[in-house]
């Protein structure tokens, strides 16, 4: 044994240095066991030093990969992986609706109910600042994904929601009309500092006219605001909204609606606030804290109401709720043919299920354009393989053919050809074999896909079949036959057996370039036809539900990678031969 | 060959080739009018050069080339035209070609099978077949599991597994290592012979040739130029392609200057003239190429008044161990090899010397130029 260690380097691979279980292994197997405990020269442990000295290589090796590792990670890996959370991501609701989601945890969607004065009065100041931010369409679309009509509903609202505070605002007013004064607010809220930025940035502005883009300066609560908590927070959404929407500073506009409703809502709830404030703002504010029974109450749930009577139901205020966690398993449900209601789970409804047929045909087509591939390919690769060079050079020729003309002349190709009235009916007619009354539909259904498909994958099948079969030395073929064998047996037995593993290396390639096929199926598939990755494009490009078009994507790859470690752990990915 | 008694030397062979012709491409013959006939139990080995048509043949006998013209029987019957599994043809490759998805048992349960041999009789056999191989134990391995050696070994007794009585075998050691073809070598002819099977051998290895065979045909150029027991062919070949294909050969050109009986006078190149047994040369005046095996060859020869004589000039001395090799300018001529014994008298030779060899006249035979 002594004597192989010694040789094993120089001697070219023997007849008997075989990788699987020998006895000859065996002991070389032992024998680098007891050789794992060896030291270099200088003490360090063997495999140390040896990790050491490669280190380099490595590294040389990675640097030449670097650039496509780069180049593949940012343009493919990370914007799939960015597409692909969107399935589950949901932050729209609770970032545009952040008090309605807050107030509505005290809410009971089973107690049948519409929730009580405090969530309306959340979903106010919500939806006014929403609206300011045009923010309310989009969190319409998306919720109209959950509950058909909640986006109109929202439109609507959001017309009509500014109106709300205006009688609080005209009353203010007629007060003092110093409060329809953006200076008064902004003296009163804001800080000196903040104001004299502000003051120093219009003055720019104005010299700078139209061309002018730096933003306004950043707003400063007043230390005295603080004793005005629902005014601080609404001045501070205003004075925020205007700087970015429209590029105002808060010294320059009059502040929203809410602001006063805010400033009556805490002076109603703390008249002693009025003291925090010096001189004129104590003074004006007093004098509002004096007059605050004269002025009219809003019922923020009645004018909801009024907007709409929808903010009635129940089922609105608990879709919201339903998806107001910054993550949801909504969009896989959908994916799935399920809906998240407040309830709960739910399956759709019976005319809106199609995710899972669409799946499961998307399956079984490719299942069968693999299968047929199988079928159309094992003779043409055993042509290739066994037939003289210079015919298997021309026959090579024609199977590759396909693969240097465009994937979309090859589909409108088979359009013109399968088509009623195309080449294939008009010879069969002409033929008498089909009336020119029912000529075969043989496009726009699964048929034609299936064709179409079968046709544009089929070189993905020879050329690993073929690389295999290559491979395996004709002598087989003849031993069997000396050996008695029909030529079917010999085939069956010896010849199959031996390309197996080139039909299993065919067969995933077909199958996983089939199972997210898009241009053929939309180009021949109609309305029957189709793949699932036809509707992942409509969600993508045409409705624009990411989330759903996520989804679908994702159970898609699992459903890939699934197939794929099942068929590793039967047939073993390492039997897959794609050459030599 | 004169027809009739090819006729009556096929009648009753086992195996027989009558005039069989074989064209791959319709333009030149790679096997041209083939006769052979072998009697049961022979063991027989084609030896050739590569493209000597030694493998077609084989492969015409197996059933995967048909004969382009002529007939191949098999105990008496054409076979022709049945396809190979029918022919019951044993049958042992170069790369062995074991099944390699399947276990060396199912290997050998394959040609069983396929003759629908029940199981308990298919175990017996197999068992039997891997003890004659030595290769008992090893049922439950796969091919890629074991060494070259061994795989042949399966291969043979796969081939022989089911009791087929002619075995072809198709440069079966090729690719093994020295040792173990002489092993295997010794192991096949034993098999063949306990068996009382009919072997057809094909080889370029001439050693293997002569130490497996009771006869070998020598093939060139599609034909069979000798057909002969290893000793007769090595002792007295037909012409010069056999004479230098078998063993090694001292040539000498020369034209013959007479021809009395089973002696000629042969006059070299050089001017010399040398006795030499005439084998295919039939008038005077004819170019021949007088052939001498480098043992008959004897330095400073005592060998009698009969015996010739020529000088010699020493050029190389090769120790070799059990043999020295004395590299001799003899007639012109720098490449003529003769080889001695170790004795322990033996004189070993300086180059530049020169020295007086001979040999006797019946062990220089004149050929066809």
């Amino acid at each position: 044994m002594t004597d192989t260690r010694q040789t094993e380097g120089t001697v070219p691979l023997g007849p008997d240095q075989f990788t699987g279980p020998t006895p000859d292994n065996a002991l070389r197997d032992a024998d680098r066991d007891a050789k794992a405990s060896m030291v270099a020269a200088d003490g360090t442990p063997l495999k140390a030093s040896l990790a050491r000295s490669l280190r380099r290589q490595k590294l040389r090796a990675l640097m030449l990969v670097a650039p496509l590792l780069i180049f593949v990670l940012v343009t493919f890996i990370a914007p799939i992986a960015d597409m692909l959370f969107r399935s589950v991501q949901n932050e729209i609701v609770v970032d545009t609706l952040p008090r309605t989601v807050a107030a509505l945890q005290d809410w009971d969607y089973e107690s049948g109910e519409v929730p009580g004065p405090a969530v309306f009065d959340a979903m106010t100041r919500d939806m006014m600042v929403a609206v300011e931010r045009k923010e309310h369409t989009r969190l319409g679309s998306r919720l109209n994904y959950e509950l058909t009509g909640i986006s109109s509903l929202l439109r609507q609202t959001g017309r009509d929601v500014e109106d709300i505070g205006e009688v609080q605002l005209d009353a203010m007013v007629g007060l003092d009309p110093a409060w329809e004064e953006p200076a008064t607010w902004a003296g009163m809220l804001t800080t000196p500092d903040y104001r004299e930025a502000a003051a120093e940035w219009a003055i720019r502005a104005d010299e700078g006219g139209r061309l002018f883009d730096e933003p306004p300066p950043r707003m400063e609560l007043a230390e005295a605001a603080q004793a005005l908590p629902l005014t601080a927070d609404a001045y501070t959404d205003f004075a925020r909204t205007i700087g970015t929407e429209s590029q105002d500073s808060a010294l320059e506009e009059e502040p929203w609606p809410l602001v006063y409703m805010s400033l009556v809502q805490d002076l109603r709830q703390f008249p002693a606030a009025a003291d925090a404030f010096e001189g004129d703002d104590g003074a004006r504010l007093a004098a509002l804290v004096e007059a605050l029974p004269t002025i009219p109450e809003v019922d923020t749930r009645a004018a909801f109401l009024e907007i709409d009577e929808e903010w009635a139901d129940p089922q609105v205020w608990g879709t919201i709720k339903a998806f107001s966690p910054p993550y949801t398993p909504g969009y896989f449900l959908s994916a799935a043919d399920l809906t998240l209601t407040p309830d709960g789970v739910e399956a759709m409804p019976e005319d809106e299920r199609i995710y899972r047929t669409l799946f499961l045909r998307t399956i079984f087509m490719s299942l069968a354009i693999t299968f047929s591939c199988i079928l159309l390919g094992y003779p043409v690769a055993w042509l290739l393989a066994n037939l003289p060079a210079r015919q298997a050079n021309v026959l090579m020729i024609l199977v590759l053919l396909p693969f240097w003309t465009s994937l979309l002349v090859r589909t409108s190709a088979w359009k013109v050809l399968l088509q009623q009235q195309g080449v294939i009916n008009d010879i069969l007619v002409w033929l008498g074999l089909v009336g020119d009354a029912n000529r075969l539909v043989m496009i726009n259904n699964v048929t034609g896909t299936i064709i179409a498909m079968t046709h544009i994958l089929l070189p993905f099948m020879i050329l690993p079949l073929y690389s295999v079969m290559k491979t395996i030395p004709p002598s087989y073929v003849r031993a069997a036959k000396s050996l008695g064998a029909t030529d079917f047996t010999a085939f069956r037995r010896v010849y199959f057996p031996q390309s197996v593993p080139g039909i299993g290396a065919g067969s995933i390639l077909v199958f996983i370039l089939a199972i997210g096929y898009y241009i053929t199926p939309e180009i021949v598939g109609g309305t029957k036809g189709v793949f699932i990755s036809n509707r992942i494009a409509y969600h993508i490009s045409t409705s624009l539900n990411w989330g759903l078009a996520a989804a679908l994507g994702s159970i898609l790859l699992v459903a890939v990678l699934i197939l794929y470690w099942a068929y590793d752990r039967i047939i073993g990915i390492d039997n897959v031969k794609l050459g030599g | 060959m004169a027809t009739s008694t090819a006729d009556a030397a096929t009648k009753d062979a086992f195996v027989a080739f009558e005039r069989v012709q074989k064209s791959y491409d319709g333009e030149t013959l790679v096997v041209k009018d083939l006769n052979l006939a072998m009697p049961k139990g022979e063991f027989l080995t084609m030896l050739g050069p590569s493209g000597s048509g030694k493998t077609t043949c084989l492969m015409m006998l197996a059933g995967f080339e048909t004969a382009t013209h002529g007939e191949i029987k098999l105990d008496g019957q054409p076979i022709n035209n049945i396809p190979p599994h029918k022919r019951g043809i044993g049958m042992v490759f170069q790369n062995y070609a074991l099944f390699p998805h399947m276990t060396v048992a199912e290997n050998l349960a394959f040609p069983l099978e396929v003759r629908k041999i029940g199981k308990s009789d298919r175990e017996a056999k197999i068992k039997r077949a891997l003890d004659m191989v030595q290769m008992g134990n090893f049922g439950g391995r796969r091919p890629a599991q074991l060494s070259g050696g061994q795989q042949q070994r399966i291969a043979l007794a796969r081939a022989l597994v089911f009791e087929p009585e002619l075995v072809l075998m198709d440069e079966p050691l090729g690719a093994l290592d020295k040792q173990l073809r002489e092993t295997l070598q010794f192991e096949i002819t034993r098999l063949a012979h306990d068996l009382g099977i009919t072997v057809v051998y094909v080889t370029h290895d001439q050693t293997e040739a002569l130490t497996m065979s009771d006869r070998v045909a020598v093939f060139d150029d599609g034909r069979i130029q000798q057909l002969a027991p290893p000793d007769e062919l090595y002792e007295a070949p037909k012409n010069s392609f056999v004479a230098q294909f078998i063993g090694e050969n001292n040539t000498l050109d020369g034209k013959v200057e007479r021809i009395e009986g089973d002696r000629c006078a042969v006059r070299l190149d050089s001017g010399e003239m040398i006795d030499a047994k005439p084998v295919n040369v039939t008038e005077a005046g004819q170019r021949t190429r007088v052939s001498i095996r480098p043992e008959r060859v004897e330095i400073d020869p005592e060998l009698g008044p009969d015996a010739h004589t020529l000088k010699a000039e020493v050029l190389e001395f090769i120790y070799m161990g059990d043999t020295f090799r004395t590299r001799l300018r003899v007639a012109g001529q720098d490449d003529f090899i003769v080889k001695t014994r170790n004795r322990a008298d033996q004189v070993r030779l300086n180059p530049g010397q020169t020295v007086t060899i001979g040999w006797l006249p019946q062990d220089c035979r004149a050929l066809d130029a």
